[in-house]
């Protein structure tokens, strides 16, 4: 009888792309990312956080650094896998964050009157609550963006491998 | 972005057909949203069981649907998949929201 958990799925070879800014640019590029990672055989709910995370980080891309669809310009995504997750690598030539830095998330007030609910915002929180050693530089023009995803972790594989019973 | 609408005495419930409501999506949304409650009654019942994605944006659109409705009228959510019920949770908007987890569940609820 095998025991499929018990051998440590082996890390992801490394992947890149680029894709042109536009509406549709993320869910393109979400796409790309979720065929890649099939190899990991991610669970739904890993996958649904990965895809989330970097719905967010492009979907700012596509609306704050090239916010004129007219001059759209490209957005190229590397990730690659390691013991402690998935690391992405975003990189842009648009316009540079306001401040030299990723927005702090919103501090969310949903206890207030209905009428003063944030409909925005969110997107810099999920990032922030849900990546870990969040980056941002310009450099050369260019906004680099770093995260990493802590799912997919060589531990938990090394923790499946030592409940293999004898 | 298509939604199907059926409307009872006290409720309507509206249906998402679209799998995403995501940026690309958040504006059809809240059109297609405006034009099928227009004359809804007290309790508008969004179904979400189709969708299987949404981001912030489509968060938002949700939020700027419920203020649309307001204050006559109530925007109930229903059949919440894992992905959409993580957004909500995370964002602490289900406690903003009445949530049931199924249609049924909306439906009893609110034809008692």
């Amino acid at each position: 009888m095998s025991h499929p958990s018990a051998v440590p799925p082996p890390l992801l070879n490394p992947f890149a792309f680029t894709v042109e800014s536009s509406p549709l640019a993320t869910r393109k590029a979400l796409r790309r990312v979720l065929d890649a990672l099939q190899p990991l055989a991610l669970d739904p709910e890993v996958a649904s956080t990965v895809e989330l995370v970097l719905a967010e980080a492009l979907n700012n891309i596509v609306e704050h650094a090239y916010p004129d669809p007219k001059t759209p310009g490209p957005i190229h995504l590397a990730c690659h896998h390691a013991p402690d997750g998935l690391h992405f690598h975003l990189r842009d030539t648009g316009l540079p964050m306001p401040g030299g830095q990723p927005p702090l998330s919103m501090a969310q007030t949903v206890d207030s009157e209905t009428e003063d609910l944030p409909e925005g915002g969110f997107g810099w929180f999920l990032i922030r609550d849900l990546a870990k050693d969040l980056t941002y530089r310009r450099v050369n023009r260019e906004n680099h963006l770093g995260l990493r995803l802590a799912v997919a972790l060589s531990s938990q594989a090394c923790a499946s491998a030592s409940d293999r019973p004898d | 972005m298509e939604v199907s609408t059926k409307t009872e005495d006290r409720f309507c419930v509206v249906s998402v057909l679209h799998e995403r409501i995501d940026a690309a999506a958040a504006l059809e949304f809240k059109d297609a949203m405006r034009q099928t409650t227009a004359n809804a009654p007290a309790v508008v019942i969004l179904d979400l069981q189709k969708v299987d994605f949404i981001d912030s944006s489509g968060l938002g659109a949700i939020v700027a649907t419920m203020k649309h409705l307001m204050p006559q009228r109530a925007l109930v959510l229903a059949g919440l998949t894992p992905a959409v019920d993580k957004v909500f949770k995370l964002t602490r908007m289900d406690s903003v929201f009445s949530v049931f987890g199924t249609l049924d569940a909306a439906l009893t609820a609110h034809r008692a």
